[in-house]
């Protein structure tokens, strides 16, 4: 919604064009989005117009969709946060070992743990990042193999099945209210709240302002230590949600949940239009940026093409993407200087 | 302007005017030899078999890709650009050489077609982030994608295990009288070409500059360009050498081959020394550091400790490694009262 609403505001001619160009930036995504259902509906309409076909085009992208939303945060304040996948899995096991442990447990509360637990792997990274000011790419490397490590650890060879899980708590992962699934709403729900927080409020426009330039917020005084250990803290309680979400979804859970998802993520974002170094994007690119990753995936068989390009093809989007983005950057700030050349 | 160089102290490691003893014994490098030294000893000491010389083929053999693509990520890495693409070079060098020996191609022939695709990988890496202007760490995540979605596109989930006796054996086979692999000879080559490259040379004086300053680089005539594409091309050919390692080592070419490499070698090349913001950074520090990294492996996994632990401990060496460096760092302001203050004075409240 803020797609439309954004560019609406009466603003200067010169404020008006980069608004109107990030509108084209998301719009193409989606573009691309709506063509590829399209296309594998055309060819076989099972893939919109079945039940399980449509379920499957929400619910798959609901999971990587959070983590996308705060990995883009992060990335949105200069830095990058490439232990999420191992946060994943870790509160995916978390969710299960307390169903087994504790019958009975009420949905809400483990709902409540696995978030609790994310956050605050993310405030391990986040201080590491924030206080020691060490890349946050080294910290998150790090902590990547360290939280993978306590996962493999702590879960062994024991995995977790959908019969150790209750019923109630497994249907979240099928369940819809009026066709549309249960999770996807909540992934929504999220979504739309980080998107207006970032887009309305004091704290959202101060992690643009640390992307854009760390030591000119700092100059301005603005408390970016505590900035960035928020951004951290967002992006493990929402991977932290993402590891609930696998658990209701698929029902079985190894060591290895969620292993290889941080580089879905950075591209997730990165094809939605988050710059690379900070400053730049909404949450909106990177969730639409989620889920045409996790719907090529399932639309390439179906136009005919083996899968096993999946990836092929997610690193041409990739590509193309950020050349994009270069692209109309370069214009924007041609125009930008003709503008002021103009005035 | 002073703040950006004070927020960003890492990168400004200037130790020139200290004691030549001081250079040698206190630094990230000898930091790194020493815990290679001591861990091997205590393994030595300590654990049952360790301490036999068939250890160190195996060692060798297992961090021999490793070893190899530090090297010159290890050049990319001073320069502030980074390659996350080498993970996925190294599976589609395999797939190559796979495809075309089952087509009925001589193995040699296969071999310096994964060298060449190594060179044109690598070439599209450097073309966009010189040329196009592009972020490595984005351009690198989106090839990454893209040479093992053509790896595993072209192979599909088949295997292809008929290789050369004479090849295969080559690569596992030990110097006559050692127990070392002869995969030995090639990196000690590289090694030192790169060591050459790197330290004497005005391509290599050059490569620190720009990963201090790029514009100050460009103003005292270094052709940044021209010195990332070449690293780029120079990253991707030895990944893909590295590539017909790996697929004669194990006999197999494979569409997912060495699939996470990249965060080893990474971290090994973080580990060793090498600053993420570039300028800084020794191959002998980063050649210790993954040997560090096989050394506590191999150990650990003879005394019976899983692979999981490894894990834990391979992450936690390297926070822990630039956590100490910083606060090493802060400690020595503190110290120093006449050093810049660690942070910008703290503005009243809002």
């Amino acid at each position: 919604m803020s797609l439309t609403t954004a560019p609406a505001a009466a603003a200067p001619a010169i404020a008006k064009k980069p608004g109107g160009i990030g509108r084209a930036r998301e719009f193409g995504i989606l573009a691309a989005l709506v063509l590829v259902v399209i296309a594998a509906t055309v060819k076989n309409p099972n893939f919109l117009f079945s039940a399980d076909g449509w379920r499957d085009l929400l619910l798959t992208p609901s999971i990587l969709m959070l983590v996308a939303v705060g990995q883009a945060i992060v990335i949105i304040t200069r830095n990058v946060d490439l232990s999420v996948g191992s946060v994943m899995g870790l509160t995916a096991y978390l969710t299960g070992r307390l169903f087994v442990d504790v019958p009975g447990i009420p949905i809400v509360l483990v709902v409540i743990a696995a978030v609790l637990l994310g956050a605050f792997l993310g405030l391990v990274n986040g201080a590491l990042v924030a206080f020691a000011k060490v890349p946050a790419m080294v910290i998150t490397l790090g902590t990547l193999y360290a939280y993978r490590g306590i996962n493999v650890l702590w879960t062994g060879s024991d995995r977790i099945n959908a019969s150790d899980m209750p019923k109630d708590f497994l249907a979240l992962g099928t369940q819809q209210i009026l066709f549309i699934p249960v999770l996807s709403i909540v992934a929504v729900i999220v979504l739309a709240l980080a998107a207006w927080y970032l887009r309305n409020t004091r704290g959202g426009r101060e992690y643009y302002a640390i992307g854009s330039d760390p030591s000119a917020a700092e100059l301005y005084g603005l408390k970016v230590t505590r900035r960035v250990l928020s951004a951290f803290v967002l992006s493990g309680a929402l991977a932290g949600l993402a590891g609930v979400f696998y658990a209701a979804r698929y029902g079985s859970i190894s060591s290895q949940a969620g292993s290889g998802w941080e580089l879905d993520a950075v591209g997730a974002a990165v094809i939605g239009g988050i710059a690379i170094t900070g400053g730049v994007g909404t949450v909106w690119g990177a969730a639409i940026g989620a889920m045409l990753l996790m719907t090529i995936n399932r639309a390439l068989p179906i136009l005919g093409i083996p899968d096993f390009w999946q990836r092929a093809v997610v690193g041409v989007l990739i590509i193309g993407a950020i050349v994009l983005d270069r692209v109309l950057a370069v214009r924007q700030r041609r125009q930008l200087i003709e503008a002021r050349d103009e005035s | 302007m002073t703040t950006a160089t004070t927020t960003t102290s890492t990168r400004v490691i200037r130790d020139y005017d200290r004691p030549l003893w001081r250079r040698i014994f206190v630094n990230r490098e000898f930091a790194i030899i020493a815990l290679l030294v001591l861990v091997a000893i205590v393994a030595a000491v300590t654990i049952r078999g360790f301490a036999q010389p068939i250890t160190a083929n195996y060692l060798l053999l297992d961090v021999a890709p490793i070893l190899l693509i530090a090297l010159p990520m290890t050049l990319v890495m001073i320069t502030g650009e980074i390659d996350l693409s080498v993970g996925s070079m190294v599976g589609l060098a395999s797939v190559v050489i796979g495809v075309l020996t089952e087509s009925g191609a001589p193995f040699e022939v296969a071999a310096l077609a994964a060298l060449l695709v190594g060179v044109v990988g690598g070439a599209l890496n450097g073309f966009l982030v010189t040329v196009v202007g592009l972020p490595s760490l984005a351009v690198t995540i989106g090839t990454l994608a893209l040479f093992r979605g053509l790896a595993v596109g072209l192979l599909g989930t088949t295997a292809v295990t008929d290789f050369p006796e004479t090849w295969t054996a080559l690569a596992k086979a030990k110097i006559a009288g050692t127990t070392i692999p002869y995969i030995v000879i090639p990196f000690l080559i590289l090694l030192v070409l790169f060591a050459v490259l790197l330290h004497f040379t005005p391509f290599g004086r050059g490569i620190f500059a720009i990963g201090l300053s790029k514009d100050a680089a460009r103003f005292s005539g270094v052709d940044v360009e021209r010195t990332k594409f070449i690293l780029f091309v120079l990253s991707g050919v030895v990944a893909a050498f590295a590539g017909i390692f790996y697929t004669l080592r194990f006999g197999s070419a494979r569409g997912d081959n060495a699939t996470g490499l990249e965060l080893q070698v990474i971290a090994a090349v973080v580990l060793g020394g090498v600053s993420v913001f570039g300028g800084r950074g020794h191959l002998h520090g980063v050649v210790a550091a993954v040997l560090l990294i096989g050394v506590l492996g191999s150990s650990l996994r003879l005394a019976g400790v899983t692979s999981d632990v490894i894990n834990i401990i391979t992450g936690g060496l390297l926070i822990f490694s630039v956590v100490a460096a910083s606060v090493l760092a802060w400690a020595q302001r503190v110290r120093s009262k006449a050093g810049p203050p660690l942070r910008v004075a703290a503005s009243p409240a809002p």
